[in-house]
């Protein structure tokens, strides 16, 4: 540790020590270094217009282009039924509906959705009329915390549309039929949707509720 | 994450030269693995020109038989195309062996060629890196390494390409169809886009600077039984250990060629030629001069018994 550049910043200099393999990458500590405490210019933040179509509403909003589709909905229209979890695709709490497809809400642009449909949490139902799969979760204990639950929710009404269209899962037996509305089914595709209380067994039975029996 | 222009490509050739007259601009198009990096500031983009909004999003046939994928096909519809489960089973199957419904749904034919490795020495910036940092060393070395190559590797680096479909490509023989910045076309075999990592593991692909993937063929069919055996730490949504694309004729002959081991799909010719001698003999011709590490010691003996796996589902002798 001694040897790095006293030009390093004090936080700098934890961060390279709280790693445990700090030891092992000494020999290149100079290189190392360099990239820590070299310039990092600042860029002046772009701006664009982007409309939004959230939940059957227009959105006209005026955004930074870092801004994902999930801080578009949640720090900018207030919907914050859309949970960010790791924020980099590996949980699946910002799980949502695009143009009839379910993505990452986290890992996409705002502007690059520029014009399209978005479905959220609040889009599906209300706690007055919820939707048959809100209704589902909560009959069945779907949920400990709740934090993954609209992603899961929002995945979950993806998922049945997606096996009734016909698209094929890695558990999928034969490639060329249709592939069977089981739990093992629901099991692999809602594999992107993590919960880390562990309801999986009551998610799946809230599945299986809507779809009406999962063999 | 670092601001950056953002502009809409009007055609391949126009994003092309966009890329290539403007420093520090890249592709974006599924974003999947570009963002994930640019939160980490290991990418930097000054501009992104999405190309989402060009027509390279259909599957069509071609003059001799095979399909024509178009560069921005989604992973979900490559995988449920009927022609691709009928025909090149083996694509399909490695397609939704990745990742996860959300992320295939968004990720694109092209960005899955070119998506970077998940090595965790590149996805921390306080570590040395080759890749990530020209010059600065490979804390993988001695580090964690269980997901890490042991065939076509160097001193200066052992990440792994993380891709499942591109191994059913390698098998395929698929080629890479792009276009220059200048406009010009060419064909690239996919056994020579990805690059092995030598002394310049930053440099990963053959692609010149701004030229752009316009759609992936596929010869026509060649028939057999197709197989994408894929091993990994959890059931679903992992990356890969190892994996073993496949297509085994009736006859015993055929084609492997394995994912998880190298720089990128890993095939050797004397692999395919050894098949019909059983699972002992392919695994060694594929892993010919493999090196591993205290982590990943486990790897040759794993593709081992995939490959024998796949041979005692094929019906042949394993």
């Amino acid at each position: 540790m001694d040897k790095l550049p006293l030009k390093m910043t004090r936080r700098q200099v934890l961060i390279a020590g709280a790693t445990p393999a700090a030891a092992s990458v000494l020999p290149a500590a100079g290189a190392l270094a360099a990239e820590l405490t070299g310039p990092t210019p600042t860029r002046a933040a772009v701006m664009v217009p982007v409309e939004l179509n959230v939940n059957g509403k227009r959105h006209a909003l005026e955004l930074d282009t870092r801004t994902t589709l999930l801080d578009a909905l949640r720090e900018h229209l207030h919907l914050t039924g859309t949970k960010k979890g790791c924020d980099h695709g590996q949980c699946g709490a910002c799980t949502v509906i695009v143009d009839g497809r379910r993505i990452n809400s986290c890992l996409t642009l705002a502007v690059m959705h520029d014009g399209d449909k978005v479905t959220t949490i609040e889009g599906l139902g209300t706690p007055e009329r919820m939707h048959p799969m809100q209704a589902a979760f909560v009959k069945h204990d779907g949920y400990q915390c709740g934090y993954c639950t609209p992603g899961q929710i929002c995945s979950a009404v993806a998922v049945l549309d997606e096996i009734k269209a016909g698209i094929p899962s890695h558990v999928t037996g034969d490639l060329t039929a249709r592939p069977e509305l089981s739990k093992q089914e629901v099991r692999e595709r809602m594999s992107g949707n993590i919960c880390r209380c562990g309801a999986y067994s009551n998610i799946v039975d809230a599945i299986d509720d809507v779809a009406g029996g999962l063999a | 994450m670092k601001a950056f222009a953002y502009q809409r490509a009007s055609s391949p050739a126009e994003a092309a030269a966009a890329v290539a007259r403007t420093p520090g601009a890249k592709f974006i198009a599924g974003g999947t693995n570009l963002l994930d990096l640019m939160k980490l500031e290991i990418e930097t983009p000054a501009q992104l020109i999405d190309v989402n909004g060009l027509d390279l999003d259909t599957i069509s046939k071609t003059d001799d038989g095979g399909l024509r994928i178009g560069a921005l096909v989604r992973n979900t519809d490559l995988a449920a195309d009927a022609r691709v489960r009928k025909d090149y089973a083996v694509l399909s199957r490695a397609l939704v062996s990745g990742a996860s419904g959300q992320l295939r749904n968004r990720a694109t034919t092209a960005g899955n060629l070119l998506q970077r490795t998940r090595c965790p020495y590149f996805y921390d910036s306080n570590q040395a890196c080759n890749k990530r940092h020209p010059g600065s060393g490979c804390a993988a070395l001695q580090g964690f390494s269980r997901h890490n190559a042991i065939v076509g590797a160097s001193d200066a680096c052992i990440a792994t390409h993380p891709s499942d479909m591109a191994v059913a490509m390698r098998v395929l023989d698929a080629s890479v169809e792009t276009v220059s910045p200048s406009g010009q076309q060419r064909v690239i075999p996919i056994a020579d886009l990805h690059r092995l990592p030598g002394a310049t593991p930053h440099i990963e692909t053959t692609l010149q600077p701004g030229e752009l993937i316009t759609a992936v063929t596929l010869p026509k069919p060649v028939g057999g039984q197709h197989f994408y055996r894929k091993v990994r730490d959890r059931a679903s949504y992992a990356f890969a250990l190892v994996s073993v694309a496949a297509i085994v004729q009736s006859d015993g002959s055929g084609r492997i060629a394995a994912g998880g081991v190298a720089h990128k799909p890993w095939r050797v010719e004397a692999a395919d030629a050894a098949l019909p001698r059983g699972a002992k003999a392919a695994a060694a011709a594929l892993l010919q001069g493999a090196k591993t590490t205290h982590d990943n010691a486990f790897k040759p003996a794993l593709i081992e018994r995939t490959i024998a796996s796949v041979l005692v589902e094929a019906g042949s002798q394993a």
